[in-house]
Parts: C-alpha cells; sequence; structure tokens
C-alpha cells in the first residue's frame, strides 16, 4: 500500500539547506568555547562546578541501605515476611542443587557435619567422563567427542575435578532455570508490547550494573552460599536469553501466525505447539549465551560461597600464586570450551531431523546412548567399591604444572623484566597517567553540558536529556571522580583494542581461510570466563592499572574485530565492482568505499568494545584499580548495599549514555548512507 | 439481515472497509462509513481494503486479483478474521462473522475453513504426516485417527512414501503440496488460498495448477483464491474479482472482464488475453437462422465451450455450427465470420 504523502515535511532534507548548518555551527562552538573557558579559568569563582558540593549530595546510599534493611527485617506480606519469603525460594533451588551436587561432587550423605557417612558414592570420574564424551558423540560426532573428553580428562589429570563438579552442579541447576525464566519473560514481552516497554530498561540495568554491585543484597537475602550463588548466576544470565526469545519469537513469520489463527489455536497452544518451536533456532543461541554467562557468572560467585574452580582462581589471585590460578582458570576454559562446543552441536542437531527407527526395536536399540550411560554408572559404581580409583581420580596420577608456571614467569621476570617495566612505564607515563589527569581536571558541569548538547544534536531532546540526567546522577551520588577513573581506564582500554583489532579485521577479512582462523580465535576468546584473562596480566605486570588495561583489551578486543570485519565484509559488492570500474587502487576502495560504508557497523563495533570494556572493569578491581569497580568490590567486601548499588549504578549509567550515544550516532549515520537497518 | 443472503452463497463481505493508522474506526464511523482516497491521505490513514462487497458462491472458484499492495491479502484474512476489518459485515452461511466471540470464532475456523498459506507455512520441527494432523491435533483428535486421516490427505496431494520428511527436505512444490494436505485435513467448507503458487518456479507453478484443478474435480470445494497473475485468473476461476488500490474494480466471469472491461485498468490485464480461449460461444452465437444450410449442420456444439477449442471445426468448410444447450436443445448458431474475427484479435 504506497499512499504518498507529499504534504509531510521532510526533516532531513531542511536540515542538510544550508542555513541549519551554520546555525549548528554556532551551538557547537559557542559550547566548547564556554566549557574550555569553565574549565580554565573557572575553579576560582565555581568550585562547586568540579566538585559537586557534600553537602548538596543526593542521598541515595543511605536510603538504599536503609531500604535493604528494611526489606531484610522488616517487609512483610502479612502472612509471611520478604526474608521468608526469599529464604523459601532459596529452599527451592537449593534442593535440586543438593542433588546435582551429591551426584556430581559429595555423594549422598547421612548426618550432618563431620558425623556425616556417605551412603551412596557420586558418580564415578570415568563415567562422567564417558557420558559427556557420549553426548559429544551424539551432537557432533567423533571430533567433537575428542574434544569434550580432552576436555574432561584435563580436569581429572590436572587435579581440579571435583572443584570443576561444584562448579558443573551450579551450572546445570542455574542454565534450565534461567532458560526458563528468560524464556517465560520473553514470552511475556513478546505477548504484551505494554510489558515490553517495561522489561526493556530492566533488562539493560541487568547487563550492565556490574554484578558485585547485586551480590550483596542477594547475600542478604538469600544466604551466603551456593543458593545465593545460583540465584546471582539466574540475573546475569536471564537477559540475554528474554531478549533473544523476543527477537526470535518476533521473526517468526506473519504466515505461521496467521497458520497458528487459522487453525483455531488457543493462545496457549499457538504459543507452545506453533511459535516456540517454530522459533527453536533462534531460542537455542539463548540457550548458548545462557550457558557461557552462567559460567562466567559461577566463578564471580564464588565470593558468596558458590565454591568450586572459581574460588580457587579467587584463592589463588589472592594469594599470587601463578601455576595455581593458572591451572584452576585453564580448567575453567576447559569447562567452558567442552559446554560451549556441545550446547552448539546439540542446537544444531536439533535442527537436523533424524527419521524414527522401527518402533518394534526393544529399549536398549532405542536408546543406546542412555542405556550405555546407565550400565556405566552402575559397574563403575560397584566396581569402584573396590577398586577407589574407578571412583576417585587417584591423586598419585594428578600433574601438576604449578611449579612449572610459575618457574616460567620467574624466568620471563627475570630476563626480561627491564623490557616489560619499559613498555608499562614508557605508556603509564605518557599516555594513561596524562590522560587520566585532564578527565579528572574537567568539570561534572560542563561534561554535563556537552552531553546534552550531543544528545540532541543526535537524537533529539530526549536523549540529550537522558544522558545529561545519567551524569548529573553520577556527580550528585558523590562519584564524579571514580567515575572519570572509570572513563579513562575504559577509554584506553577500547582505544588500544581498536589499534589492534581494526587493522587485523582489516587485513583478514576478506581471506577467507584466514578470517576463518580469526573467528576461531576470537569466538575461542568469547568463550572465556572473563576471570582467567587477569592471570596473565598479573604474572607480567603485577597489580595496578596498566594489568588492567592490558586484561580489558584482551577481553574487549573481540567484537572490535568481528564488527569491522563483518562491516568490511557485507558492503554491497556492486560498489566494489563500480569503485574497480572507476580505476580505483585497492588503498583506494578500501578508504573510499570499504570503511565509509562499514562505519555504522564499525561503531557498532565500538560499542560492543564499550560494554565489554566496562564489565570487565569492574573485575579488575581484584587487581588493585581505584575506580567505580574497585568501589563496588569494596562494597562487597564491607557488605555496604548501598555503596556498592550507588557505585554499581553509576557505572551502569555511564554504560547507558554510552551505548545511547553511540546507537544514535550509527542510525544517523546510517540514515545518511541510505543503508537499510 | 443474515436470512438475507441468497440460498447458494457462501460467503458475503457487504461494505468491508480495513484501514490502518491511529484513530481509523473513530474516522470512519465520523465520515459516516466512507472516506475518499484524498480524505484517507489528510487523515493519515492507510486504506488496505476500502468498501468491498463481494458473494462467493457455494462450490464456485472465486479469484480474487490484484497487484502487490491492492490489499486482497488483507481482504481475504477479512474473511476469517484473522484481521480484524474496521468496519463492514462478513456472511458466512448467514452468520455474521464479526460479531461471533472468540470461541465461536475458534470453532468455525478449526471445522469450516482451511487456508494455505504463499510461503507454505510448514512447522519446521513437524514431519509431513505431523504437519498435515497439526489441525487436527489442535483441535484434540486422537493420534491413530488424525494420523489415518493425514495419510489419506498426503496420499491425495501424491506425497505417498515422504509422510516421515521434514519440511526443509522437500522441494517448494513438494512443501506446497503438504500446505495444500494440510489446509484440507478438516475437510473445510471454504478454503481460502493465498497466493499459493506465487513462490514456485514457472514449470512447477503450471504444474500445481493443473493439480489444483484436478483436485478440485473430486472435491467441489468452495474456493477463494487470491493471486497478482492475471493468467492463473484467467485460468482457475469460475468469477474474478479485481482490486486497486484498496477497492474492488470488478467482479465478473473471465469473459466478462475480457469483453467488457469496467476501466482502463481492468483493460490493460485483459489487452494480451487470447480472448478466442475465454470467450464463450454463448456469447457469440447468433439466433437460429430461419431454414437450415444447405446439407444441415453438421456438428453441435455446447454453449459453454470456448471459442478457441471449436474453432477447428471451422476447418472442414463448415461456415455455421449449431449451439444446443445442456439438454440438447437448438439455441442458436455460430458463423464462421464471427469466430474468424474473434481469432483475429490478439
Amino acid at each position: 500500500m504506497s499512499v504518498s504523502s507529499p504534504s509531510l515535511p521532510k526533516p532531513e532534507g531542511k536540515r542538510r539547506a544550508g542555513p541549519r548548518w551554520t546555525h549548528w555551527h554556532a551551538i557547537w562552538v559557542a559550547a566548547v568555547l564556554a566549557f574550555v573557558l569553565l574549565w580554565l579559568f573557572g575553579k576560582p569563582f565555581a568550585g562547586w562546578a568540579f566538585k559537586y558540593p557534600r553537602g548538596e549530595q543526593l542521598p541515595f546510599r543511605r536510603l538504599i541501605g536503609e531500604f535493604m534493611k528494611w526489606l531484610v527485617d522488616e517487609a512483610s506480606f502479612g502472612l509471611f515476611s520478604f526474608t521468608e519469603l526469599t529464604r523459601f525460594i532459596a529452599a527451592v533451588i537449593d534442593f535440586p542443587y543438593r542433588i546435582a551436587l551429591s551426584l556430581l561432587s559429595t555423594g549422598f550423605l547421612q548426618g550432618q557435619g563431620s558425623d556425616a557417612v556417605q551412603i551412596l558414592p557420586p558418580v564415578s570420574w570415568i563415567a562422567v567422563i564417558a557420558m559427556f564424551t557420549m553426548l559429544g558423540f551424539y551432537a557432533g560426532g567423533r571430533r567433537l567427542a575428542l574434544v569434550v573428553g580432552l576436555c574432561f580428562g584435563f580436569l581429572a589429570l590436572f587435579g581440579q575435578w571435583n572443584n570443576a563438579m561444584i562448579t558443573l552442579a551450579s551450572i546445570l541447576i542455574a542454565v534450565p532455570l534461567g532458560v526458563v525464566g528468560g524464556l517465560v519473560l520473553g514470552i511475556a514481552g513478546y505477548r504484551w508490547p505494554m510489558f515490553a516497554v517495561f522489561l526493556k530498561p530492566v533488562l539493560d540495568l541487568m547487563q550492565t550494573v556490574p554484578v558485585f554491585a547485586y551480590l550483596v543484597p542477594i547475600l542478604f537475602l538469600f544466604g551466603f552460599g551456593p543458593t545465593a550463588a545460583v540465584v546471582a548466576t539466574i540475573i546475569y544470565a536471564l537477559p540475554p536469553m528474554t531478549r533473544i526469545s523476543m527477537l526470535a519469537l518476533g521473526q517468526v513469520p506473519g504466515e505461521v501466525h496467521d497458520l497458528g489463527r487459522m487453525v483455531g489455536c488457543t493462545s496457549r497452544q499457538m504459543t507452545w505447539r506453533v511459535l516456540v518451536p517454530s522459533a527453536m533456532h533462534g531460542l537455542m543461541v539463548g540457550v548458548n549465551q545462557v550457558i557461557m554467562l552462567a559460567l562466567n557468572m559461577v566463578i564471580i560467585a564464588s565470593m558468596i560461597g558458590a565454591g568450586g574452580l572459581g574460588f580457587e582462581v579467587l584463592a589463588a589471585l589472592r594469594r599470587l600464586d601463578i601455576g595455581k590460578g593458572l591451572e584452576a582458570g585453564l580448567a575453567i576454559v576447559a569447562l567452558a570450551i567442552a559446554l560451549d562446543r556441545l550446547s552448539q552441536a546439540l542446537a544444531r542437531r536439533a535442527q537436523k531431523h533424524e527419521h524414527k527407527t522401527a518402533a518394534n526395536a526393544g529399549f536398549v536399540a532405542r536408546n543406546p546412548y542412555t542405556s550405555a550411560s546407565v550400565a556405566l554408572i552402575v559397574f563403575t559404581g560397584i566396581v569402584g567399591l573396590a577398586i577407589p580409583a574407578l571412583q576417585t581420580y587417584p591423586e598419585a596420577w594428578q600433574v601438576s604444572t604449578g611449579t612449572f608456571w610459575g618457574e616460567v614467569v620467574r624466568w620471563i621476570n627475570v630476563n626480561f623484566f627491564d623490557q616489560l617495566e619499559a613498555v608499562k612505564n614508557a605508556l603509564l607515563l605518557n599516555v594513561m597517567i596524562p590522560f587520566k589527569r585532564f578527565l579528572l581536571g574537567l568539570p561534572w558541569l560542563g561534561v554535563t553540558g556537552l552531553l546534552l548538547l550531543t544528545g540532541y544534536s543526535l537524537g533529539g531532546l530526549r536523549l540529550g536529556l537522558l544522558v545529561a540526567t545519567l551524569a548529573y546522577l553520577i556527580a550528585a551520588t558523590g562519584q564524579w571522580e571514580k567515575a572519570m577513573i572509570t572513563v579513562y581506564l575504559c577509554g584506553i582500554s577500547v582505544i588500544l583494542a581498536c589499534i589492534l583489532g581494526f587493522p587485523i579485521a582489516i587485513l583478514t577479512a576478506e581471506r577467507a581461510r584466514l578470517w576463518n582462523w580469526v573467528q576461531v580465535i576470537i569466538d575461542t576468546l568469547q568463550t572465556l570466563p572473563s576471570f582467567v584473562y587477569l592471570m596473565p596480566a598479573v604474572m607480567l605486570f603485577r597489580v595496578g592499572d596498566f594489568t588492567a588495561t592490558i586484561a580489558v583489551v584482551a577481553y574487549a578486543v573481540a567484537p572490535a574485530i568481528r564488527y569491522t570485519a563483518h562491516g568490511l565484509r557485507h558492503v554491497d559488492p556492486q560498489l566494489i565492482e563500480a569503485g574497480t570500474a572507476a580505476g580505483c587502487t585497492p588503498w583506494q576502495l578500501l578508504t573510499k568505499i570499504k570503511l565509509k560504508l562499514a562505519l555504522p557497523e564499525i561503531i557498532l563495533g565500538i560499542n560492543q568494545t564499550i560494554m565489554l570494556a566496562l564489565s570487565m572493569l569492574v573485575i579488575t578491581a581484584l587487581v588493585g584499580t581505584r575506580d567505580l569497580g574497585q568501589e563496588v568490590y569494596i562494597a562487597l567486601t564491607k557488605a555496604d548495599t548501598g555503596r556498592g548499588l550507588v557505585a554499581g549504578i553509576s557505572v551502569a549509567f555511564i554504560a547507558i549514555i554510552a551505548d545511547r550515544l553511540i546507537s544514535a550516532g550509527a542510525d544517523r549515520l546510517r540514515a545518511r548512507l541510505g543503508l537499510k537497518h | 439481515m443474515p436470512g438475507e443472503a441468497s440460498s447458494n452463497v457462501k460467503l458475503q463481505c457487504r461494505a468491508v472497509w480495513k484501514l490502518f493508522g491511529a484513530g481509523a474506526a473513530a474516522a470512519l464511523a465520523t465520515a459516516g462509513g466512507k472516506l475518499s482516497g484524498e480524505a484517507l491521505a489528510e487523515a493519515g490513514l492507510i486504506g488496505a481494503v476500502r468498501d468491498a462487497n463481494l458473494e462467493v458462491r457455494d462450490g464456485e472458484i472465486f479469484v480474487i486479483m490484484g497487484l502487490s499492495g491492492s490489499g486482497k491479502s488483507t481482504l481475504v484474512r477479512c474473511m476469517s478474521r484473522l484481521v480484524e476489518p474496521t468496519s463492514g459485515e462478513i456472511f458466512f452461511n448467514g452468520e455474521n462473522l464479526l460479531s461471533a466471540p472468540p470461541a465461536r470464532m475458534i470453532e468455525i475456523r478449526r471445522h469450516q475453513m482451511g487456508m494455505v498459506f504463499q510461503h507454505f507455512a510448514l512447522l519446521p520441527h513437524l514431519s509431513v504426516l505431523g504437519n498435515v494432523a497439526f489441525p487436527l491435533e489442535v483441535q484434540g483428535v486422537g493420534r491413530q485417527a488424525r494420523e489415518d486421516r493425514a495419510r489419506k490427505m498426503v496420499e491425495l496431494v501424491g506425497l505417498e512414501g515422504r509422510e516421515e520428511f521434514f519440511p526443509s527436505e522437500l522441494s517448494g512444490g513438494q512443501q506446497q503440496r503438504v500446505g495444500i494436505a494440510r489446509s484440507l485435513s478438516v475437510e473445510p467448507e471454504i478454503w481460502f488460498l493465498d497466493e499459493p503458487f506465487s513462490a514456485l518456479d514457472p514449470l512447477i507453478r503450471r504444474e500445481m495448477q493443473d493439480e489444483f484443478i484436478r483436485l478440485q474435480n473430486v472435491l467441489k470445494k468452495t474456493i477463494v483464491f487470491i493471486t497478482h497473475d492475471f493468467d492463473e485468473a484467467i485460468r482457475l476461476a469460475d468469477r474474478i474479482a479485481i482490486m486497486k488500490d484498496g477497492m474492488i474494480v470488478q467482479v465478473g466471469t473471465p469473459e466478462e472482464l475480457v469483453t467488457a472491461p469496467a476501466d482502463d485498468y481492468v483493460a490493460e490485464f485483459t489487452q494480451n488475453v487470447i480472448k478466442a480461449k475465454v470467450i464463450r460461444v454463448a456469447s457469440l452465437m447468433k439466433p437460429m437462422p430461419k431454414r437450415a444450410p444447405t446439407g444441415g449442420y453438421l456438428s453441435d456444439i455446447g454453449m459453454t465451450s470456448a471459442i478457441a477449442d471449436v474453432a477447428p471445426l471451422f476447418q472442414s468448410a463448415n461456415s455455421v455450427l449449431r449451439v444446443v444447450d445442456d439438454a440438447g436443445q437448438p439455441v442458436g448458431c455460430l458463423k464462421r465470420e464471427d469466430v474468424v474475427q474473434i481469432m483475429m484479435q490478439a
């Protein structure tokens, strides 16, 4: 239906037509001038514009603390109190968790504490490895079976078995809950657009508030221990599932929707028989995301009692025991790779259909994998009673490379200390510290004003007001200085990530085989839990801002490469042909056509890099930064809910400001290039 | 009102409007139920269907033809209330669908309507058999009964042996056969086909049209068939409605459209049609002459035959043929020069 409406004004046409341009230029020049004047000469008579007056600060920190206290001590629904509700939820989660833990790690016990008697041993290590290997074979054939088998074998060989099983138990409970919860929210958001409007900012916050910030309230509400860790994991891993569910359901073709209504589906049949199965492919991507995020979070959650591999890494980091930490870190990597590849292969397999085998075959013939697993578990369980090595991986067979790694690091540090220090100091003294000083010297008032103007010119008044309000709130809660340190660390890391990532993307994007390799590498980088990146950085550069930056760059470089390459690879080939026909040199093709058209995509990549950098920054608080992340971490150790949440939400605000401004910029650019969304 | 519909009308649309845009219903109501194109543009509304009136008779193939964006898909979705019309009345078996409660609508869709979609709309996770049985599964029919029924349908569309295949393993033509089987599994009284062959290659499309004609000869359903292809419309239709900008421009038999196009728009579609294939003997015949030609009539022809089909009879030097009705009674004659005239037009 093309009802053209020539009477409608075309805003863009007008803006480009001369006079508005100079108008905008003038505003910008005036604003920057005012900003510089304030910055250089304002301090003596307008100190409040630089340091937000303490007396005027908004008391959110205290209010949140009091609210939390009220929630824990007094809040009640009449019949039961809020705390009772949360403890009830904890108990509900605790039950299946105990079973999973018993199966994988502790065995079934009778009695309490040290008097406990094991009445049934856990599933033996051989059976677990064999089951996962079979699952790998079922899902992805011999190659995957080999990968999974090696990964699990690694866990046993390096003495990480028990810790890994504790982590795995948390994952096994958190993932189904996260998937189901995310899916249900996603369906609700899809069915009721009003709910989606409410849901989106909540999801934004859930994904940008650093996890440390909500560990404290969870601790209060659910108590210290694995259950609280599982709750935190679910909160962390659920938003992407919800988003992907809404997206995948929205992408189900309208005709399939019509079909469901035409055959007379009730709304329940519509959801579960038509929409969810049709969206399955997209939903499986979400499941994979949940698994990876859960793995990432289970590590962090070891701070509130999850135990397992994360606790090992954390303890090793605190003792600066490089070897031990590295081994536990590698164990996490092994677990992550195995679970990631398995879930992806299972998702692919769900797309391929098997024709039914004859129904009259026996149970064993129809279910070879289940039968073999049961047989293995029973067999190793019984024989394990006689031969303990079958039950528990014997310590004598364990290999520890801890001392070896310690030696390697010592060797590097002895032989290359000067070079490493030189690089570190050069960067610190010439780039990082001046940049930090510059940012810390800026007046919050001026920055807020410039953000207002930037937002307004990129996306209209609403955007301008949003970003300015968020910036003001950061200042008004007394977080400005720490926020600026966060911006400085994040900024340096993102710039370094881009300097590193762009050339890689440009050099490899058009060489298919090379690009495949790069893809494998960045995929693997992204499957690794953020914690893992800290280890090598600390080993070589000890603690401090520089170490943090290295870790953040390593973690956040993947999207800079991926999006840039994606943008370059998807430039309309006709335009490249046109350029070649016009006699462009390869360099001209790259700079005048490809990069220009890939720019919106590249900008989105930078956006993603910023988001990842911010989430990693919080974790680098462990290596002694002084930014908002440190504030959150301190609040965690002091169990100060208000302090943690205010700092955490400030991080989220920085993320939201960056995200909204960059997205608006990319949208405008796309519109100008005439690229469809 | 419902009683007014004459007995052999299966489905009737009266003054059906579907407008998109904020405040569409109110704007239409204040304008007294009619809005001109200019008024719509002024109110910022999009008129997907504007004042559609038509009747679909029992057992006929009613084709709605229009280019993309003409509102034909919206109109057919209004007929089953997949799209809620802004105003108007739709009678199905004399019952006004627009006042039917949701439960009744589900009931009607489950048992009396079937629909075939342009892009097949097969459920990827179900086998051919599962897809065909799906409407019955939704109704709660037991597994054995619905699979028996589905097997029959799969056989009817010529896919026996592929019951356990999945949609991704079938070609486009085969997928649409599954779509057709599925829509027939509930034995619908009215069968909606929304551009069923448009997504197929030309050769397959031709084959599927033949298949469709074969099926209809067996099934004798009441059919609403949507297409943007005028040749397809001519080939399949008993009657055709031509839509443009949401309005029905003309309703008539293929012959009526060709011989008396309502306006230039219709004429543009019909000008390339080979008229002899569309025009029936009845339209061209002259009254019986007072006396028979010397040697009498060599052949009798039926009134509803296409001119192109009887033309070869004139080769054997006949100059006049006698036209008889279904009962064999002579009703007129067809003259050679008239046929030549028609044949020589493009």
